[in-house]
């Protein structure tokens, strides 16, 4: 169940996450990456405490160690002035808007989205990259967060299954075991 | 009697400078309350001062949400090259080390190499060069060697006291031996040997055994950029963690320093006005203001406060490294995410032979030097992903990842002369989340740096093909548009100097030989504005060192000497 997004919305950043992060063979694209699970926890990351910005540690688990990346952690008074206004927009709040107005990410979504018709999903791929291309804020958005939801850490809900960093060759958070200094120096 | 205050000392900001600071001054009896205007996710403020487990090999939370600070919506910083610009180019990240407990020490990667004596020198043995003011440091290298020594002994460097022939003499060998080579490196300083260049494994200040107390680096590859999750980067937990110890010493975060506070007559410091998380303003009474907010933001709280300005040069001879990028990529995988990010330096290029003045004099310039040249990998995924472009291509070509595991890069650190031009003052309409002026970077390059550049990249770009990259790329910090520097990018480079320059004469320096300022007696700067020119090496080693000598003379410990082997 979505955070921010709705299913139509939460289907159609899928559908355009796929077009910037096309499958390719057996690999993955955006959509199955799960970027826009991603981006639902991002735009609705104020609906968690603490809220879905920092991802805690020291370890994941996948290497040793106790998981704690799930454990987010907790935002300062201005922190969360910054997150907010970043995932809300600045909303005419004079304690956000002291170097002027700012537009949120949920707003760019959500208009974007709603331009990009109603029909997005059902579309021929050539026609959706044009549609996307007619929604410049969107694309640009969207592509910096499907690039963090496709090779980020999947605590924050995308790389889903790991199926990101497994298709370039990288192992991704190593810690507590580390690279031995064999494989640091050695030829791959 | 004298009125009671808070502490002896107050230490504004947390990084290598404070840290040192601190624990000096501390070891020596006084009590320091220490400012942080950022958040602590360093070490536990309580006994026994163990890691919070904050740190973590995370790109998002570290490269892409600003976990350490500054958050450039909260604190922006402008731009602009010259008044020509107008009032700024844009406003947002510009040049930002962490604002957090530790300050730049917490994500740097360490190589700490010192200087060699004729960057202490270089007015007096290299000479004038027209458009820039070359000094020489009121202080030499022999001098330096027992503070280097020591900073060394306290973060903890690995390193090869034999490796590097360009080198000055040490008094001893590095505290531990150098840590494991990365692969692309062995390939860079093969072929760097072959074209008789001199590379060597760089000194580090990261465990390669366990180190007072901490365990070695496992090369996890979360390094430059990242915190170091088990503690194997020294700089600055061990200063920071000494202090804390002798139970003398007070850390208070998101504790922004607005102004330091003088006395009615003017000529000494009483303490500073600090403004916590809240929006409460309190104020701290000492006998000794240390500042030590960074070389970008010591001049932009200095301005703010109004004092010690009395020669008109705080904020002046900003100085950042400027970097040159030589860029191979390799047909096969290099695995550069395995390991501390660089692990090879040579410092060929700071070397002025016939070749290079040839160059230079074809070029209008009486001499140039370059800088260290760096032999590093790595980059994150997401990073990559945003650099490749979107669409069809974007999944095959990060598959073959030409970007990441099959590049490898020189970046040479190229000695910026200092310009008077070049400065930080305080932006006329854009503001903090605090309210207060923003902090301005006004900066162009001098051709000696744009001269040094287009020598080496050529040369630079023959090691890598010999090193068996298919293909090579150059690129620079600033990026350049014509002989200038650009206007849509500022510096990337996190290696800032100058801005209260160190000098024996108050009409031409803000600091005195031993970093107090000529104007207010009881104010001392111990990180890297206090530069009067920039060398081609990392400055942290040298603000660390300087920051010993300057703080044990401030404490009435006597002063370090060293005996140099054979003499
Ligand atoms: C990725 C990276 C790699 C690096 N690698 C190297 C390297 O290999 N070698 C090298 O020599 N250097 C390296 N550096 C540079 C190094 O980090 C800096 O030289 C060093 O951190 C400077 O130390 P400092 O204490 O002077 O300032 P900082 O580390 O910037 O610390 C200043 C602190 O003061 C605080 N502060 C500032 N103003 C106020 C105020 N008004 N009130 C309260 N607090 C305040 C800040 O929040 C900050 O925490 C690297 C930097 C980066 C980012
Ligand atoms: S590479 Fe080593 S020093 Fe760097 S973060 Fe990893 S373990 Fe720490």
């Amino acid at each position: 169940m979505p955070n921010f997004l709705t299913d139509h919305e939460h289907a159609v950043v899928s559908a355009a996450a796929d077009r910037l992060i096309p499958p390719v063979d057996a690999h993955p694209g955006g959509a199955a990456l799960g970027v826009a699970d991603y981006v639902d926890n991002l735009l609705g990351a104020f609906t968690f405490d603490p809220p879905l910005i920092f991802a805690g540690g020291p370890f994941s688990g996948r290497f040793g160690g106790e998981a704690s990346f799930s454990q987010f952690m907790p935002l300062s008074p201005n922190e969360e002035i910054a997150w907010r206004t970043r995932v809300e927009g600045s909303r005419g709040l004079p304690g956000r808007e002291f170097n002027g107005p700012t537009r949120g990410w949920q707003d760019i979504y959500r208009a974007g989205i709603a331009a990009l018709g109603d029909d997005f999903c059902s579309l021929v791929g050539d026609e959706q990259d044009r549609r996307l291309h007619e929604q410049p804020e969107l694309r640009r958005t969207l592509y910096v967060h499907a690039c963090e939801g496709a090779y980020g850490a999947p605590e924050y809900g995308g790389n889903r299954a790991l199926a990101g960093w497994h298709a370039i060759g990288f192992e991704g958070d190593v810690q507590p075991r580390g690279y031995t200094d064999d494989e640091v120096t050695r030829r791959a | 009697m004298p009125e009671p205050r808070d502490c002896d000392a107050v230490v504004i900001g947390t990084g290598p400078a404070g840290a040192t600071a601190a624990d000096v001054l501390t070891s020596a009896g006084w009590s320091v309350i220490m400012l942080e205007k950022g958040r602590n996710h360093l070490l536990s403020l309580e006994a026994p001062y163990g890691p919070l487990g904050h740190v973590s090999n995370d790109e998002i939370k570290f490269n892409r949400r600003h976990f350490l600070g500054p958050d450039p919506f909260l604190e922006p910083r402008s731009y602009r090259r010259d008044e020509a610009d107008g009032d700024r180019l844009f406003a947002g990240d510009v040049n930002n080390l962490p604002s957090t407990v530790g300050g730049g020490g917490f994500h740097a990667d360490g190589k700490l190499p010192r200087f060699r004596s004729v960057d202490f020198k270089a007015r007096s043995e290299l000479g004038p060069i027209e458009g820039a003011d070359i000094v020489d440091w009121p202080l030499d290298y022999d001098e330096m060697e027992p503070y280097y020594a020591e900073a060394e002994r306290l973060i903890g460097v690995a390193g090869d006291a034999n490796g590097n022939p360009f080198a000055e003499w040490r008094s001893g060998p590095y505290p531990m031996p150098p840590g494991a080579d990365m692969f692309g490196a062995v390939l860079t300083t093969e072929a760097a040997t072959r074209l008789g260049y001199h590379p060597y494994r760089a000194p580090t200040g990261v465990n390669s055994v366990p180190y007072d107390g901490r365990p070695a680096c496992n090369n996890c590859g979360f390094c430059a950029f990242y915190g170091c999750p088990i503690e194997a980067k020294g700089d600055p937990v061990a200063p920071l963690r000494n202090a804390l110890r002798t139970g003398r010493c007070e850390i208070r975060v998101d504790a922004c320093v607005e102004q330091v506070l003088l006395d009615a007559a003017g000529k000494s410091a009483r303490g500073v006005r600090y403004r916590d998380i809240a929006g409460v303003d309190h104020e701290i009474s000492a006998r000794v203001v240390v500042v030590a907010g960074g070389a970008w933001e010591t001049p932009r709280l200095l301005l703010r406060s109004e004092i010690a300005n009395s020669s008109d040069l705080i904020g002046r001879y900003l100085m950042y490294h400027f970097q040159t990028f030589v860029i191979g990529q390799f047909p096969f995988r290099l695995h550069g995410h395995r390991g501390r990010s660089v692990t090879h330096l040579h410092d060929d290029h700071m070397i002025i032979d016939d070749d290079v003045l040839a160059f230079a004099r074809e070029n209008g310039l009486p001499y140039f030097r370059g800088g260290l040249t760096e032999h590093g990998g790595g980059g994150s995924p997401v990073m990559e992903g945003i650099y490749t472009a979107p669409g069809l291509t974007h999944t095959r070509e990060m598959l073959d990842s030409k970007m990441r595991d099959r590049l490898w890069a020189f970046t040479v650190q190229g000695e910026d002369l200092p310009q008077i031009t070049n400065r930080i003052d305080l932006d006329p309409s854009v503001r903090d989340v605090h309210g207060f002026a923003a902090g301005r970077a006004t900066y162009d390059v001098h051709p000696h740096e744009v001269v040094a550049s287009r020598y080496m990249a050529p040369r630079l770009e023959a090691i890598m093909r010999d090193a068996g990259a298919d293909s090579t790329f150059v690129a620079s910090s600033p990026p350049l548009e014509g002989d200038r520097a650009g206007t849509r990018s500022a510096s990337m480079s996190r290696h800032i100097m100058g801005t209260c320059r160190m000098g024996d004469d108050p009409a031409t320096s803000v600091v005195d030989p031993w970093q107090r300022f000529h104007d207010v007696e009881n104010m001392v700067c111990t990180d890297s504005s206090v530069f009067p020119t920039s060398t081609g090496y990392g400055p942290t080693l040298t603000i660390v060192a300087l920051a010993i000598r300057a703080c044990r003379d401030l404490a009435g410990l006597p002063k370090l000497t060293s005996v140099r082997p054979g003499s």
